[in-house]
């Protein structure tokens, strides 16, 4: 169904043009020929003299032919030159340079409809650049290109298979409110099936209405705009209802729309609010989360814990550069293949630093945080050696590009959608575990007595590997979907040890619930705060926040009872 | 490691090549001007924060050290470059300085990328007469005797941008959020730019201003403010924000529905160097503003590129032939060609002779010809607005006509101040 809208919209495009030269469009002409009247013009426009140049250029845009498009995206860029083959003076449009030796080659494309241009032999025909003439656009032509050009990319991007596109070139052509924009959004509306690409198309149509010099249509423009609750006129329906001039009907009807628009921003704001303060939760405590069970349950203060995340990071890296090699065809899965790996690579990582080295100093927190410390400078010299200095970059996968629109004026991203998500698992999955699972009750047990628990049989020391191992994997994980958020480089631990630490202790050392209210009261609070004091000062006033909570309660929202309290 | 086997290797050849030169009775010159190479500072970090930035430019400059030693050195000596790495530590800045201009007695330094370290090294190059070649775009508001500015000026970067993004053919855009990291360069470039946007007309209340500090991952309520801001759909944001913190900018930007069609943003501090370890995917189609990009079309600069990727792979360098050019690495390129033609035109490498033979130099930079200013150390540059493609490199959509003069104190917030080191000395008061 698309495609034949979309064969029917190529045929109405190519009308004007066909009208024009019945008989060459009866005669159906090879690709790249045009009629006698434009020929003329793609001629003139290599003129010399900018005043015929610019008249051909303009003449041309009037046509409204969408093969006219790429010469005056050409003329803009300065890639249209003239060709002379045998004595006959050809306007072209040039492509990619490719240099042979000295020479540098171009190959040629026709100035109508931008077809390739082949030569004897059939096969595309490269010109040494030197040997063309260059055409050059002065200012005032590319300045007067510039509406003609954004008209024609407009009404194509109104037909693009994406929404996106359509619903930008919507809004872009209501912000520019002109009314010659009006048949092709009119028509364009009529096929539109994305309700958000139909809103910003009759918000577009309402905003050129309000344009108009008619009171009558300009009071429905404005009523309309009210009831799209189109925040982009807001601006200009304020101005309206202040501007005395205006007829006192447009003046009421813009006044009432501004009114309904504020409200309905006030919720759009409160929502959006919402969100972020969620989302940057879901983050801080996805970070906290392989802390909370290392430092909160088994009282090791892990400053490596960042470098583990790190470690996620880049096996997710890895995953996507193998991906890239064997899988190209289903790249867009290779995150999903990424957060298990990440996952174990951390894992392993850990279960090794446990064994290796921490086992041999429980209950000495001080070596221990000197020890994990020198780890994790020296994963972070590690990862700089083998991946270098320089950050990599790992692509997001199309399904977590963009966002969802859920209400007008209100787009959440679905990378967050996602990390909230995983967020949510990671925190069930946890619960589960402990408190569900036979690993759980040994995992508990140990934390709570060891001495106790040795004493009934629970090997310990295998109980303390594997609950390092999973905090550990956690940090992996966190690692993994950090890589949609940040950037991915040797110092990414860095920047995020410290808010994990804040979140864990502001929680209560060794209390999962408590780190979970305290990753929503911290994320919560800054996004509160954030809008008005900006970024610098909502940082500071969140740590002097926290400074003094602590001081309230040294041992977090849930003090603890047990080993710890005197570690 | 490298540096100093390089240094060595460079040592022992210029060492034999002097010897066997002497032992020819071959030119008196060089004998006359002690005939060993000449030292010369390279002073950028290579470990730390800067270290992404700034090893590109050591790189650089050591590339333009073993052409002009290919080609016999200056005036008849080798270029001897003693590679030191201040660490992105503002304060070791300083002191590895000093170990230059007294221990080393280098003839010219090339260094530094940030404004602070800069500031830091300023006192010792000062009290000392050494001479440093700065290569970055910098906030102005300088006018140092011993420093040599070849980055551009903010009338060379941020006003021209905002004027295109104004102008018809920008897009006629009429509010701005000026958007940076917490530091001097964005603080001082956006009081320039609120300058000269109330100057031409703008309302204070079309203007926003915020910061964020340095490594901010999380823009969801920026983002938030420039949507409202933007709504219009007459809004650009002028950006200097610095480093890394622009992944998760431009990708919140794009995850929230902008787009650079409806709310461009005119990026500072984003060149092809910074794109490679970047997924441009939410980059493509917004703007920035430089003197020089790897694309511009000179066979000078096909010439450069080339040269450079050839050098990266032959030094095994990481990152091999795939490494990227940009204005930076530009700017401290041809900074060693200028210091080269002042010594030669100065038949000295004696810091005051070559400070004055400076002045008014020019040179077929890749980015085509720049010309050192006659009166004071900045640059005549050209002024290129690029869009940035999905590859990471740039399509220049507006260049300047010729070059451009470098105004150290900006005419929108120091009217009264010039530079000028030929009649005056230094920073003067202009006659109102």
């Amino acid at each position: 169904m698309l495609e034949g809208a979309r064969v029917l919209l190529l045929l109405l495009a190519l009308l004007p043009g066909a009208v024009a030269v019945p008989a060459v469009a009866r005669a159906a002409p090879a690709p790249g020929t045009a009629a006698p009247e434009i020929a003329k013009q793609l001629t003139d426009v290599a003129s010399k003299d900018p005043a015929v140049q610019e008249a051909a250029a303009m003449a041309l845009g009037k046509t409204g032919n969408r093969k006219i498009l790429p010469l005056l995206e050409a003329l803009r860029e300065g890639s249209v030159y003239v060709h002379v083959s045998r004595g006959i003076r050809g306007t072209v449009i040039v492509g990619d340079k490719v240099t042979d030796g000295e020479r540098t080659l171009v190959p040629l494309f026709s100035a109508y409809g931008r077809e390739p241009v082949t030569g004897a032999d059939g096969k595309p025909l490269l010109v040494e650049l030197s040997a063309l003439e260059e055409v050059s656009a002065g200012r005032s032509l590319r300045l007067a290109l510039r509406p003609l050009i954004d008209a024609f990319s407009g009404q194509s991007q109104l037909a693009n298979p994406d929404p996106g596109v359509r619903r930008a070139a919507a809004t872009k052509m209501g912000n520019a409110g002109d009314a010659a924009a009006t048949p092709a959004l009119a028509e364009a509306l009529g096929r539109e099936t994305d309700r958000w690409a139909r809103h910003a198309m009759e918000e577009a149509l309402a905003l050129i209405g309000l344009r108009s010099s008619d009171d009558a249509a300009r009071a429905g423009g404005a009523a309309r705009l009210g009831s799209l609750r189109s925040v982009n006129a807001l601006d200009r329906l304020r101005d309206i209802a202040a501007d005395s001039s205006t007829a006192a009907s447009v003046r009421q009807a813009a006044g009432e729309a501004v009114k309904r628009i504020e409200r309905w921003s006030l919720v759009t704001t409160t929502l959006e609010l919402a969100f972020q303060g969620l989302s940057l939760s879901s983050i801080l405590l996805l970070m906290a989360l392989g802390l909370a069970i290392v430092f909160g349950l088994m009282g090791v203060i892990n400053m490596a814990h960042g470098e583990l995340m790190a470690l996620g990071a880049y096996a997710t890296f890895v995953m996507q550069g193998w991906f890239q090699a064997h899988l190209p065809g289903s790249f867009d899965y290779y995150f999903l293949a990424a957060l298990p790996f990440s996952f174990a690579v951390a894992a392993a990582a850990g279960l090794v630093l446990e064994r290796g080295v921490i086992r041999h100093l429980y209950g000495r927190p001080l070596e221990t945080l000197l020890l994990t410390w020198g780890v994790s400078l020296i994963i972070q010299q590690g990862l700089r050696l083998w991946f270098g200095a320089a950050n990599v970059d790992v692509t997001a996968p199309r399904w977590l590009s963009g966002g969802i629109p859920v209400m007008v004026g209100v787009q959440l991203p679905y990378n967050r959608l996602f990390i909230i998500g995983l967020a949510a698992v990671c925190v069930a999955g946890m619960y589960l575990l402990l408190f569900r699972t036979a690993a759980g009750l040994r995992i508990r047990a140990v934390t709570q007595n060891r001495g106790m628990a040795a004493c009934l049989g629970v090997p310990a020391r295998r109980v303390d590997a594997f609950t390092f191992a999973l905090g550990a994997g956690l940090a992996g994980l966190a690692g993994c979907a950090l890589t949609q958020i940040g950037n991915v480089g040797p110092e990414l631990g860095q920047n995020y040890i410290v808010d994990s630490f804040m979140v864990v202790v502001t929680g209560g050392v060794g209390k999962l619930l408590g780190s979970i209210l305290a990753a929503v009261g911290i994320g919560g609070l800054n996004k509160i705060i954030e809008p008005s004091l900006g970024a610098v000062y909502g940082k500071v006033l969140i740590l002097v926040a926290v400074i003094l909570f602590i001081q309230r309660r040294p041992s977090g929202l849930f003090a603890v009872k047990g080993r710890h309290a005197d570690a | 490691m490298q540096a100093y086997s390089r240094r060595d290797f460079l040592k022992t050849t210029a060492v034999l090549g002097a010897g066997a030169a002497a032992g020819l009775g071959f030119p008196a010159i060089l004998a006359a001007q002690g005939g060993g190479p000449v030292k010369v500072g390279v002073l950028h970090s290579l470990s730390g924060t800067m270290a992404i930035s700034e090893v590109s430019l050591r790189d650089v400059v050591l590339m333009a050290i073993e052409e002009i030693n290919g080609k016999g050195g200056v005036l008849g000596r080798k270029i001897e470059p003693v590679v030191v790495d201040p660490a992105s530590n503002w304060d070791l800045f300083a002191e590895k300085a000093k170990h230059l201009l007294l221990q080393e007695k280098v003839a010219v330094t090339f260094g530094c990328w940030t404004s602070v370290s800069r500031k830091s090294v300023l006192p010792v190059f000062e009290n000392n007469n050494g001479l440093l070649f700065y290569p970055v775009q910098y906030e102005g508001e300088e006018c140092s005797r011993n420093v040599f500015y070849t980055g551009a000026t903010p009338n060379q970067q941020l006003i021209p941008a905002a004027e295109y993004l104004m102008s018809r053919e920008g897009g006629g855009y009429k509010k701005f959020y000026l958007l940076g990291t917490d530091y001097v360069f964005p603080r001082t470039a956006n009081k320039i730019l609120r300058a000269f946007l109330l100057a031409k007309g703008i309302p204070a209340d079309s203007i926003a201003e915020e910061y964020t500090p340095f490594n901010h991952q999380d823009y969801q309520t920026i983002v938030g403010k420039i949507k409202r801001f933007a709504s219009g759909g007459n809004a650009a944001v002028l950006s200097t924000i610095n480093g890394d913190s622009n992944v998760p900018f431009y990708k919140e930007f794009a995850n929230q529905g902008l787009r650079s069609e409806n709310a461009p943003i005119m990026a500072f501090s984003v060149a092809e160097d910074e794109l490679r370890g970047m997924d441009t995917s939410a980059l493509v189609g917004h703007l920035a503003a430089w003197n020089y990009y790897q694309s511009v079309d000179t066979p000078q600069n096909r010439k450069f590129v080339q040269a450079f990727k050839t050098y990266a792979k032959k030094k095994n360098l990481p990152g091999g032939d795939k490494r990227v050019t940009d204005d930076p690495m530009e700017a401290a390129y041809f900074g060693v060609h200028i210091w080269k033609q002042a010594a030669e035109k100065a038949k000295s490498f004696e810091v005051d002779a070559v400070r004055k033979a400076v002045y008014g130099q020019e040179f077929l930079a890749p980015g085509g010809k720049i010309k050192m200013d006659e009166a004071n150390h900045h640059t005549y540059k050209p002024v290129l607005i690029g869009e940035i493609l999905k590859d990471g490199q740039f399509k220049v959509v507006s260049r300047s006509k010729g070059l451009v003069k470098a105004e150290p104190w900006s005419q929108y917030t120091s009217p009264d101040k010039g530079c000028d080191w030929v009649k005056q000395k230094g920073t003067y008061q202009k006659k109102a």
